[in-house]
């Protein structure tokens, strides 16, 4: 299953707002723990382990993210 | 306070070996009478063979060592005869606790299955298992067990292992043709033979303890992450018998080993998590460095390593003694087989093969752990930190925080020894797997289908209602042939049971549960290892096909 990164945001405006939102009147730390969390339950929504793999691929700007290893 | 522990003294006693003209000659020698060596010299004794079982001291280990043994450790202890008395002695539990910071996130439990004899865990201090096994050992009058011999110098080149032992009354040479060594992590015989372990991973310094307590916590695994009584770090505790307590308290990475084990410093920690003034005392104390690290290959010519000295990994998912013990289930039969001339000595290197892939499980598992536990970058703490608040209130966040997988029995799915199936079958009763146990009545007694299988081969047959002739030839050849194929016919309730040959044991499937978790279906056949793995199956028997997969499971192919 290949990950999607054709736009698929209903709002991208709406959504990044919401983002920023997300941390506000966190501290450094806070945040850092916010962002994991979400991390940890979209990929939960996610599931797929290949989809997920070539998502943390582009995270790292790794140049082709064909054939992804699943996360050890 | 209960009495603290004293361990027995077992007597030094003289062998003629040590006034030899030559060095004395015996088939099996085994170095190291821990939980694993003994385990194997008493399995070695079940398939009538003497065994010389070494250790360099007359006691059983001192400190606090393996403390919880796993269901299928259990099945194989009740295989060589010992597994009664570590239950009846031990604490059984399946519940764990998980908390982070100050209170508890989830709470889990551990129990797979109905219908099992043993309970998913036994904890019990190992000097209590280790003087069951010796009484055992001793019972089983083929284990000449030589305390205070330890062996100094090995040459292990060719077909005779020749071992030099020093004793209180000097040294003696003995020759043997096959040597097991399981003289644990630290393997003096290793060491001389000039073996490496490889891929050595520190896993951080921890604190163990075992503490005496009249504590009301009920027989759970308890795991803190961060507590506010040692915070930052983790904290471990298990029940065992006698009102003796094990904690692990993690130490910072640069913590002084001794400082940290002086009891002035480790009894602030103890009243700490115990939270109030509840009376305890320190029964031991001990800084270890928990790593991970395995030798390549398990076997070297005569020489057979097993347990810890083969592969060591921190005790979080108990797969210390667990592991040994399943590397000797696996072990014995094979080298039996070979001894007896009925199987060449390649069948010793699917040994090496099968518990080399469970020592890589072992060790993946165990890396696993320790970056959940000790995670290596501030990122990996954000995501531990997280995975633990957001599991208080979401499932899913549950099955990521590792404090330690525990100790499953392992599926040899890749082994070479297996058949793969030719015919389609569902559940988890594929070539490799361990077999399930079940609920059975053999002449009407109440029974376990695990206490008939094991320590030779043996077909599981789904009969008809009438077995034809040629399928009565065929399961008695099976029984009589030079690796002979042990038979059970499976009846089921309320059925008549099928006309059976002499030797064939009929067990009646009273809850049907084998019929489920094999899928039995009428026909069906199942070779099962002399270690309880499943080797083959097939939905019809056949006598060639069986002898094949005998072969095939005995390198005799």
């Amino acid at each position: 299953m290949r990950l999607n990164t054709d736009p698929n945001l209903d709002s991208p405006d709406v959504f990044y707002e919401a983002l920023v939102d997300m941390h506000r009147g966190l501290s450094e730390d806070q945040s850092e723990i916010v962002n994991a969390k979400l991390i940890l339950v979209l990929a939960n929504h996610i599931g797929d382990l290949e989809v997920l793999g070539q998502a943390m691929h582009i995270a790292r700007n790794d140049a082709n993210p064909s054939r992804p290893e699943p996360a050890r | 306070m209960p009495n603290p522990y004293s361990p027995p003294v077992y007597e030094y006693a003289p062998s003629p070996d040590q006034s030899a003209e030559v060095a004395a000659h015996h088939p099996v020698i085994v170095v190291g009478a821990g939980p694993v060596g003994l385990t194997a010299a008493i399995d070695l004794a079940r398939h009538g063979t003497k065994t010389v079982l070494l250790d360099e001291d007359n006691t059983v280990c001192t400190g606090s060592r393996a403390v919880c043994y796993a269901k299928r450790t259990l099945e194989i202890l009740d295989r060589v005869g010992c597994g009664e008395p570590v239950v009846a002695r031990g604490v059984a539990w399946n519940h764990g606790k998980i908390f982070f910071r100050d209170k508890q996130v989830y709470g889990f439990n551990l129990l797979g299955e109905e219908g099992h004899r043993r309970p998913a865990f036994v904890n019990l201090q190992q000097y209590y298992l280790e003087e069951i096994l010796v009484d055992c050992a001793r019972d089983a009058k083929l284990v000449d067990l030589r305390w205070k011999n330890r062996v100094v110098e090995v040459d292990a080149h060719g077909d005779a292992p020749r071992i030099t032992v020093e004793t209180p009354d000097g040294r003696y040479a003995l020759t043997c043709d096959w040597l097991i060594v399981a003289d644990g992590a630290h393997s003096p015989l290793r060491r001389m033979m000039g073996l490496e372990t490889e891929g050595a991973k520190h896993q951080g310094n921890f604190l163990v303890a075992d503490v005496v307590m009249k504590a009301e916590f009920p027989a759970e695994r308890w795991f803190w992450f961060d507590p506010p009584f040692h915070p930052d770090h983790s904290v471990l505790l298990h029940k065992q018998a006698d009102h003796l307590w094990r904690v692990d308290f993690q130490l910072a990475p640069d913590a002084d080993p001794e400082e940290e084990r002086k009891p002035e410093n480790i009894v602030p920690r103890i009243r700490a998590l115990l939270g109030d003034g509840r009376e305890f005392e320190l029964q031991t104390a001990n800084v270890y460095a928990f790593q991970c690290r395995r030798m390549e290959r398990f076997r070297h010519g005569r020489v057979l390593f097993a347990g810890d000295c083969a592969r060591q990994v921190p005790p979080f998912g108990v797969r210390g003694a667990n592991s040994g013990i399943q590397d000797v289930d696996n072990l014995i039969w094979k080298l039996q087989l070979v001894i007896d001339g009925k199987a060449p000595e390649q069948l010793l290197e699917t040994y090496s093969e099968e518990r080399g892939f469970a020592a890589d499980a072992d060790i993946h598992s165990s890396m696993c752990s320790g970056e959940f536990i000790t995670p290596s970058s501030k990122a990996s703490r954000a995501f531990r930190d997280a995975t633990l608040e957001l599991s208080e209130r979401h499932p899913f966040a549950r099955r990521v925080v590792n404090s330690g997988r525990m100790s499953v029995p392992l599926v040899l799915a890749e082994s070479s020894l297996n058949v793969p199936d030719a015919d389609p079958f569902d559940g988890a009763m594929i070539p490799g797997a361990p077999a399930a146990d079940a609920p059975i009545a053999v002449g009407g007694k109440a029974s376990w289908l695990l206490a008939q299988i094991g320590g030779e081969f043996t077909g599981v047959y789904f009969a008809h209602r009438r077995i034809s002739e040629s399928e009565f030839e065929a399961l008695t050849h099976l029984m009589t042939a030079p690796v002979p194929v042990r038979m059970i016919v499976v009846a089921r309730p309320a059925e008549t049971a099928p006309a059976v040959p002499e030797g064939c044991l009929v067990i009646e499937d009273r809850t049907e549960a084998i019929t489920r978790s094999y899928d039995g279906r009428p026909g069906t056949f199942y070779l099962i290892r002399p270690d309880q793995h499943v080797a083959a199956r097939w939905r019809a028997l056949s006598g060639p096909l069986v002898r094949g997969a005998v072969a095939h499971a005995t390198c005799n192919d």
